[in-house]
């Protein structure tokens, strides 16, 4: 373990442990309230009109017919919102959330009403006249790239672009180190292979929600779903042109969000409702309004070529990507060129990205924005390279493997890091050498992911009667709640119902970071400990001040202040409870808290395994058995750590073998629901098997990393690889369904 | 809006015939709900057929099994007999939905609903089902394969219901079997469907056939070429073959967002092998 290592070894009496989550039982019972389940005196129903047409420029839009029907409060167009927006990127969410000059897909805003009922709102809708200008329109990457495609925006390209490229280029990216065409020199076979993947939604049970309040004083409160109210109020803040501190969000419960709910789309379409009808506004998305109209992620087309030695041994790797993100640069093409080779130790290595724009709603990150879909691309060509060579698929990825000390392919050099651990234990593993029938196949595939730390505010309040409240700004999607709480037990050495975590309204805390980047457990988890640390600091200066020694003479042992020695003098223990109970007379209430910028989340490495059988005459795919090997630094808490290998493998083997995006000629979406949008049902899948590691972060006082997203990037791979072996037949393609393994079965 | 629940098939006839604006009948309501939430256009009136004597009845009659139009997919599933004479009939209804929508889903339903892929009226086709339609002008007996007219659309009249599904005796030595095709395992719509029902001789050549497959055309297709394709022989592999061509040649499908219209048209035909495999095995005897 590296020297500057913020992690102690130490014996846990908490941590590590499965306590019941503090949640669970309002979510069971229906008490606990999400997006929809607030409501206000006097509040209208707010409803969006969207534009059926995937690509047309807006001539005109006619409001006076809804705006004078009976019941309606107010009717909003872009035309009410600012003009001007500074930061681009922000413009852009405006003009998502509501069209400006153009209807840029199937889907998009272009106004909306608030009224006293839904049925008087969507009878307005209707009354709403608005002039489109038909445009041709683009739905796939590869079109869009073509010189002569319909172009979605004009002169928009950042400078990575070179000249003479379709306008739907936005941005170049290039990543990797050494000469790939020497490297490419010194390969017995080099494989070069095209991939494509289709778009997936993340597929939330919860559809957006929103209830907004604007005050006429200018001050404004919103609730709603999302997965981090501080970016809803700095950007809506942004959008609506008022200061942040006028506007307080407060986040309700939240039923999934896997990165989708890290923008906005009705918060401030609803806050200008209420604005301006002087009334609060709800607003609930339909599920097919989530599919047309929120953030799905990127589709792709990758080209991937690979070099590799008679041994194994990669000689060189390159991948080219494409990735279209919707109607809007930024799809997450760059963190696909990252991370396409950060598994492995390359002396030559290059990806190249391209972000292109497509008449699609405007994708938002899904777990691991981007990674899944290259690591899909480069695990199976590993994969069919080392069923050519004869060579077993985890020896070659082990000799391969990045280790500490590692120069990554996308730049940093890697500290201590858990992929080989996650090998050796898939290889030692049952599941690797359990037999397969016929028509079945075992696929594996590794994958990785950043992780992030970021702002972080973390508030512990000691009540008068030896309590703990810890207060955070970032909502718990996974049981952080439960985690947050286990480690401020933990460093106060008191029991974990002594503990009761909140989320705090953006009036409560400082900035705090979404809930993303698989950060809350490690950022929020240390600025909890650091926070327990400050009180531990305060209550031993009570007991000094009680005892009447100095202050370094108390330590804080066990749930208890003790002097620190012999010579401090003989004091029984006193504990939190007793401390707390005269801290009136000993300075006041005590607290601690914890603002801080974390740095120091360490990556995370998983490896996947994956039994498939096939149905030779109807293409049928039956997944038999899954193992997930991931490394989690330190599990917190071991059930929702085993919740994020299984819910990540789940959602990549949906979006290996049915999850797609379809969109017909006519640029419409045709499978806005969740009939003909086939995520898992339970029936479909086996319990889905987890083997943690825990190969400490040294970033992290308990050596905790983000665990949520790098599950979601290996099972594409996996999943094909094992089907392609079953099918005896190389699947490029996802999704795997059906009718499109029957014909590749066909055509072999 | 106004829901009535009538208790007599008179009654429900007269305020179908008489009700002013739209009146539309709720059995389950498993389709009706759902489409009424989606933005259909709202009826006036829903008459709901659950209430009504004898309509919750499965009971003999003439050899058969009288099937009254609200009798819910779980009460099939448990009716040991009548599972043990159409298997095939039951296991289709059984496969709507989950638990929840078996408590309440109908067999009427399925057929009223007019969409090609449901999955109980193939397996109602190749029992010979006849379905009993109460009206202003009396009472019929229908054929299945003639209720459905195209997607959303029956043959049925201003006034009239379906009462009751009749299954016809079981013949000696038959059965019957369903198998549709969905991408995942359950909760999902058929992109192909084939009930096969099947009888022998003692000596255990088949002496009647009937095949039917669902979502490969606009309505649910009686595969007459494929049934005779059986007729005659003791379902071994050559005669098999015939059925998988007639079936692939008789489907009639799209191509939409569930499927090709090459995978469509091949799948009919693995399904029918599949189907008439069990069919001849539940037949019993017939080795
Ligand atoms: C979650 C879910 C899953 C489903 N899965 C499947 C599936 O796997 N396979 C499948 O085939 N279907 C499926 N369905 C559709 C539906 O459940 C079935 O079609 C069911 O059999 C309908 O029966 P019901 O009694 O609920 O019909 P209702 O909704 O009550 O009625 C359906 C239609 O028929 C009319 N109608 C009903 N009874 C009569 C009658 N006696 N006379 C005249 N008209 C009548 C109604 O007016 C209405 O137009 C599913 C539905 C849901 C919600």
């Amino acid at each position: 373990m590296a020297l500057d290592s913020k992690t102690e070894a130490r014996k846990f009496k908490i941590v590590g442990t499965r306590p019941l989550r503090p949640d669970g039982i309002d979510k069971v019972t229906g008490r606990a309230r999400f997006g929809a389940d607030m409501s206000a005196p006097g509040m209208l129903v707010g409803l969006i009109l969207r534009s059926p047409h995937p690509h047309a420029r807006i001539r005109s839009i006619d409001t006076t017919r809804a705006e004078s029907m009976e019941g309606v409060h107010a009717v909003v167009t872009r035309a009410d919102f600012p003009a001007f927006v500074e930061d681009e990127a922000l413009a852009d969410v405006l003009d998502n959330c509501m069209a400006g000059e153009k209807a840029l897909y199937d889907g998009h805003a272009v106004a909306a009403v608030a009224a006293t009922s839904g049925a008087v709102a969507r009878a307005a809708l209707k009354l709403i006249e608005v002039e489109y200008e038909l445009l041709a329109h683009v739905t796939d990457v590869d079109e869009a790239m073509r010189p002569d495609a319909p172009a979605l925006h004009e002169d928009r390209a950042d400078e990575t672009v070179p000249a003479g490229m379709s306008d739907n280029v936005m941005a170049r990216h290039e990543f990797g180190h050494g000469d790939i065409d020497a490297g490419f020199a010194k390969a017995d076979r080099v494989l070069e292979r095209g991939y494509r993947t289709e778009a997936t939604h993340q597929g939330y049970i919860e559809p957006h929600a929103c209830l907004a309040t604007f005050g006429s004083d200018g001050q404004a409160d919103l609730w709603c779903c999302t997965q981090g109210h501080y970016m809803v109020r700095n950007t809506c803040a942004a959008i609506l042109g008022m200061e942040q501190g006028r506007l307080r969000v407060t986040a309700s419960e939240i039923g999934g969000g896997f990165g989708g709910k890290t923008t906005v789309f009705l918060e401030p379409v609803a806050l200008m409702l209420s604005k301006k009808a002087g009334r609060p506004v709800k607003m609930v998305m339909g599920r097919a309004e989530v599919f047309r109209a929120t953030g799905p992620t990127a589709s792709s087309s990758i080209d991937v070529r690979i070099g590799m030695a008679k041994d194994g041994r990669i000689t060189a790797g390159f991948a080219e990507l494409r990735y279209q993100g919707g109607a809007y640069p930024g799809s997450p093409v760059d963190m696909g060129s990252m991370s396409a080779f950060a598994p492995y130790d390359l002396e030559h290595v290059k990806t190249v990205g391209w972000d292109v724009v497509t008449n699609r709603p405007k994708q938002a990150a899904y777990r691991a924005p981007g990674a899944p879909m290259a690591a899909f691309a480069v695990e199976s060509a590993i994969d069919e390279l080392a069923r050519e060579l004869g060579l077993d698929p985890l020896e070659v990825r082990l000799k391969n493997a990045a280790r500490e000390g590692t120069r990554a392919s996308y730049g940093p050099t890697f500290p201590a890091i858990g992929l080989e651990a996650t090998l050796r234990k898939a290889k030692d593993h049952p599941h690797w050498s359990a037999p397969l029938g016929p028509n079945q196949g075992r696929g594996v595939a590794c994958g990785f992911w950043f992780n992030f730390g970021g702002d972080t505010c973390v508030s512990l309040n000691i009540t008068p009667d030896g309590t703990v409240t810890v207060s955070e700004g970032n909502p718990d999607i996974g049981g952080s709640r439960a985690s947050m709480s286990m480690m401020a037990a933990e460093e106060l050495g008191i029991p974990y119902e002594k503990v009761r975590t909140i989320i705090a309204d953006t009036g409560a805390l400082g900035q705090n970071d979404v809930t993303d980047g698989s950060r809350v457990t490690f950022a929020v988890g240390l600025a909890t400990i650091e926070a327990a640390r400050a009180a531990k600091r305060e209550m031993c200066k009570r007991a000094a001040r009680i005892w009447e020694i100095e202050e370094d003479a108390v330590v804080w042992e066990d749930g208890a202040a003790r002097p620190a020695g012999p010579n401090a003098g003989k004091h029984p223990p006193m504990s939190l409870a007793e401390i707390a109970a005269v801290a009136t007379n000993t300075g006041g209430p005590i607290a601690g808290h914890c603002e801080v910028n974390a740095e120091g989340a360490g990556v995370s490495f998983a490896t996947h395994m994956v039994d498939t059988e096939v149905d030779p005459e109807t293409g049928a795919v039956k997944i038999l058995r899954y193992t997930v090997f991931q490394d989690a630094g330190k599990a917190v808490h071991p059930a929702y750590v085993e919740g994020q290998f299984q819910g990540g493998a789940v959602q990549g083997i949906g979006w290996a073998l049915n999850e797609e995006y379809i969109y017909g000629e006519d640029g419409r979406l045709q499978n806005a629901g969740f009939l003909d949008y086939r995520i898992p049902v339970a029936s479909d899948l086996p319990m889905i098997d987890t083997v943690i590691l825990e190969i400490p972060n040294p970033g992290h006082p308990y050596g905790v990393r983000g665990v949520g997203e790098t599950s979601i990037v290996p099972p594409l791979a996996a999943v094909a690889n094992a089907v392609s072996h079953a099918a005896g037949v190389r699947l490029t393609h996802l999704p795997i369904s059906p009718p499109r393994l029957l014909a590749a079965i066909g055509a072999k | 809006m106004h829901y009535v629940s009538p208790t007599t098939t008179d009654e429900a006839v007269r305020i179908l015939s008489s009700a002013p604006g739209a009146c539309r009948i709720v059995a389950g309501g498993t389709d009706l709900l759902v489409q009424m939430r989606s933005g259909m256009p709202e009826a006036d009136t829903l008459l709901d057929i659950k209430r009504i004597g004898g309509l919750r009845e499965i009971a003999r009659d003439d050899g058969g099994w009288r099937i009254g139009a609200a009798v819910s997919g779980a009460e099939l599933g448990e009716h040991a007999e009548l599972v043990g004479e159409w298997p095939g009939v039951v296991e289709a209804v059984n496969l709507i939905g989950s638990t929840q929508i078996q408590g309440r889903a109908t067999m009427a339903g399925n057929l009223c609903n007019a969409s090609p892929a449901a999955d109980s009226v193939p397996a109602l086709v190749a029992a010979n089902a006849v379905v009993r339609v109460v009206g202003p002008e009396g009472v019929r007996d229908v054929p299945v394969l003639d209720i459905p007219a195209g997607p959303g659309k029956t043959t049925l009249k201003r006034g009239e219901f379906v009462s009751s599904i009749y299954l016809p005796a079981k013949t000696g030595q038959s059965g019957d079997a369903y198998l549709r095709f969905i991408p995942r395992t359950e909760m999902d719509i058929a992109v192909v469907g084939c009930a096969v029902w099947l009888a022998f001789d003692a000596a255990g050549t088949c002496t009647e056939a009937r095949v039917a497959l669902g979502a490969v055309g606009p309505k649910v297709i009686l595969a007459e070429e494929a049934a005779r394709a059986l007729v005659g022989t003791r379902i071994d592999e050559p005669a098999l073959d015939a059925l998988v061509a007639a079936c692939s040649a008789a489907a009639r499908p799209i191509a939409d967002k569930r499927g090709t219209v090459a995978f469509r048209t091949h799948v009919a035909g693995v399904l029918a092998r599949r189907a008439a495999l069990i069919a001849k095995n539940r037949a019993g005897g017939a080795a």
